[in-house]
């Protein structure tokens, strides 16, 4: 048991801190977890002894006793309406991740760092969330973004190479994917933040891999989540590589999760292929969170089936065996599988999910099959609220440059007409 | 012409005007305070105060800013006065403050925050130079950081390393940053209020050797103005004494060295002109322009390095617009290119009026 007597010494009754009412909050979890669990406060922070899985590869739901549950990390199986609702945007994310390789290899893309494997994760992470919560994705989490609603040729903007962003965060509460790792997790944190002092319940989600776990950000986030007792749950994507550099060279912890006892907050594992135990330990969390439990640190198990990116070749690093292993696991097979078994999925309604994903495929093609048409002076329109002097003039420069461009080419056009 | 001190707000046109009816408001509506002596540190505190005052969203933060009131005292009684939720106390992490402030004005706050030490802001840097900066670019404007990022910043208070650097170049090179830095009491809090109202982000790089000089200042005066929506300083040099023969630009911890040097050079016969910056972004070339074109001699002068610095860059802009007007190179002042010196070196550092007087020796005026 770390908390200490001190801490509570230190209780000032008026305007009391985020952090000194943190604290209590970590006191009554302590009383509260062993009146109802019968186990330790630390029991309850570390990780389950086992990850959760719920449904196993075969597509087989696992008995309760093999959960990997115990006391403290129990987690309801979520409804069937839930679960179907899933598994569609489950089949639409595998194709989007497809169909978008395959604008890179046509050049409509610049690069597509694809979430192929993990699309139970990017699933989950958005679904657990409700209207009006926030979701900080990374740039592979593109999925995750459009499962919250923005719309897909919106959130591939970033890739198509005419703007760093092209979608508005406050529409769908979804920060724009962040390319320097774990940065945007404290952005979350910011977010929990002012949310908290204003009174609203939201719940902030915010995602990374793990790699991104030896960030200085990372740390930094998960303490101010927990000194400043925030509802946000940090959603880790082990996919095993950070580009071509394993698991093993960035951490030697027991698992992932296992840090987030060591910033007084709990931690669990999930089988990340598992999209049943994946919505089971978010929503739960989600839930927590809500209430005011604080924040919770969650690892999901799973694989990058490709290449960091088109740039990248995987096959220097890894070798075939590995990624045949990971097949056999693949998220999208167990999950139909097993709500065939329970009834829940027929040849009609797999169609029906089948034309669904075509037509965001589709959306895609024809939204990035386009070419763009890029206004110059953007450059300079969103640097400030109100462009500077040296910026005016500096578009000054660039719209004259392009004035005698055009009347150059104006004037060759004449020539060659003559 | 002799040489005329004039204070910054005199050479601020319609301000002195401003002033005195907002004190003359003032003295109808309650007791006015009138002109007291206060110190740099109070006017930022009490620009702090008054915004707080006004809109629920501003929030201070940082290390030691709560129950200490900041190592430099400037968040003074905040915490006192408006509680713990408006004015805390964080985990010591200079990353994790501006990330979660991002976060917060991304959601409604306008977060002022307090890097402790010029040097000490260098783990943020990531946050300040890949979101602060960009997020309002990365999302043709949808989301606006309103934040303040205080720096005390510059040497000459005989400090230990890591604790006296010069570090706005690094801010000031960075586009979607406003850099701003006050020289004066008045300065102090008209500036912060600006920089707090500003939907833009904005660096504040505070002269912390400046922080007990002394001023006498009507408070009073000042939140008139403010609260007519006057805004003087964002992109505005100061003309902080007027001449004619050079004219001498600086700004933040070295403006009064350039003041010192002006008054001896004034005993010599020689009327040199002092610009106040105050702006590094936005720059205000028209004031520095107008100046140097009149005066056709100028020296500039900062604590920082002088390789690849905010010097270097006013002197390039100088000799872009005035090269028909100069009588002679362009001179600076500037701290030398090594690692900020030890406290028993650091006057061999810094910009001395002697040293200033030199250059404006050396500005070929037997030509």
């Amino acid at each position: 048991m770390t908390i200490s007597a001190d801490h509570t010494a230190h209780e000032r009754e008026a305007s009391r801190s985020d952090a000194a009412e943190a604290v209590d909050e970590l006191v009554k979890q302590a009383e509260e977890v062993r009146r109802k669990f019968g186990i330790s406060l630390e029991d309850y922070m570390l990780p389950a002894h086992h990850q959760i899985q719920m449904v196993d590869p075969a597509g087989r739901m696992k008995a309760k006793e093999e959960q990997g549950t115990e006391p403290g990390h129990e987690y309801p199986t979520p409804g069937d309406d839930e679960l179907l609702a899933a598994y569609e945007q489950l089949v639409v994310g595998r194709r989007v991740n497809d169909q978008n390789s395959a604008l890179v290899r046509q050049g409509r893309m610049a690069v597509y760092p694809s979430s192929h494997g993990q699309e139970a994760c990017q699933v989950a992470a958005a679904m657990c969330l409700r209207e009006g919560d926030w979701l900080f994705p990374t740039y592979r989490d593109a999925v995750a973004v459009m499962s919250r609603g923005v719309d897909p040729v919106q959130a591939m903007t970033i890739f198509r190479g005419d703007w760093h962003g092209g979608y508005d965060p406050h529409e769908h509460h979804v920060g724009i994917q962040c390319t320097p790792l774990t940065t945007q997790l404290l952005h979350a944190v910011g977010v929990a933040h002012a949310a908290k002092l204003r009174g609203e319940d939201i719940v902030v989600l915010a995602m990374c891999g793990d790699g991104a776990t030896s960030e200085g950000d990372f740390h930094e986030a998960l303490n101010f989540a927990a000194v400043f007792h925030l509802p946000v749950i940090f959603f880790v994507q082990n996919n095993k590589y950070a580009i071509s550099v394993p698991l093993s060279h960035q951490s030697v912890a027991p698992s992932l999760a296992h840090k987030a006892v060591g910033y007084g907050m709990a931690g669990e594992r999930v089988d990340g292929n598992d999209l049943v135990a994946l919505l089971a330990v978010l929503d739960r969390g989600v839930k927590l969170a809500r209430e005011g439990s604080g924040p919770l640190l969650v690892e999901a198990n799973t694989y990058r089936m490709q290449a960091h990116t088109n740039a990248d070749d995987a096959t220097r690093y890894r070798p075939d065996s590995e990624v045949a292993e990971w097949m056999a696991k693949d998220p999208i097979s167990r999950m139909k599988t097993y709500l065939t078994s329970q009834g829940l999925l027929d040849e009609d309604r797999e169609a029906k999910i089948a034309e669904h994903a075509e037509q965001v495929a589709m959306q895609l093609r024809e939204g990035l099959g386009v070419d763009v048409s890029v206004d110059p002076q953007d450059l300079f329109s969103f640097v400030f609220s109100k462009p500077t002097p040296q910026l005016r003039e500096q578009s000054a420069l660039l719209a004259d440059e392009l004035a005698r461009d055009a009347s150059a080419t104006g004037a060759n056009t004449e020539e060659a007409g003559k | 012409m002799s040489p005329t001190v004039t204070t910054s707000s005199e050479a601020n046109g319609n301000v002195s005007a401003a002033t005195a009816r907002a004190a003359a408001k003032a003295a109808a509506v309650a007791e006015a305070s009138g002109p007291q002596a206060i110190t740099l540190a109070k006017a930022l505190n009490t620009a702090m105060s008054d915004a707080m005052q006004e809109d629920p969203t501003v929030l201070v933060f940082g290390e030691d800013v709560g129950t200490l009131g900041g190592v430099f005292r400037v968040t003074d009684g905040l915490t006192a006065t408006f509680g713990e939720k408006r004015c805390f106390d964080t985990p010591l992490a200079e990353s994790g403050i501006v990330g979660m402030a991002i976060g917060m004005a991304m959601n409604g706050m306008r977060p002022v925050i307090e890097m402790q030490f010029d040097a000490f802001a260098y783990p943020a840097f990531e946050q300040i130079i890949s979101h602060v900066a960009k997020m309002h670019n990365r999302t043709r404007g949808r989301v606006k950081l309103p934040i303040v990022i205080r720096v005390p910043y510059g040497g000459g208070i005989g400090g230990v390393e890591h604790h006296c650097d010069s570090s706005e170049s690094y801010y000031a090179h960075t586009a979607g940053l406003k850099v701003f830095t006050p020289a004066t009491v008045v300065d102090g809090y008209r500036m912060l209020r600006e920089a707090i109202d500003s939907d833009d982000p904005v660096i504040f790089m505070e002269p912390k050797k400046l922080y007990w000089s002394k001023d006498q200042v009507d408070l009073e005066a000042l939140r008139a103005e403010h609260a007519r929506g006057e805004k003087s300083t964002a992109g505005r040099a100061a003309v902080a004494r007027l001449g004619t023969d050079a004219t001498l630009i600086t700004y933040g911890p070295s403006v009064p060295t350039a003041l010192a040097a002006a008054a001896a050079a004034a005993e010599e016969g020689r009327s040199l002109e002092v610009i106040d910056v105050r702006s590094i972004v936005p720059f205000d070339d028209e004031t520095v322009s107008a100046s140097v074109r009149k005066t056709g001699r100028a020296v500039v002068i900062a604590e920082a390095h002088g390789f690849a610095s905010v010097s270097s860059e006013i002197v390039a802009r100088i000799q872009e617009r005035c090269f028909h007007y100069l009588a002679a190179p362009v001179l600076r002042v500037t701290g030398f290119d090594v690692p900020y010196p030890a406290p028993k070196l650091e006057h061999y550092y810094l910009p001395s009026v002697d040293r200033i007087l030199d250059a404006v020796d050396n500005l070929q005026w037997e030509d």
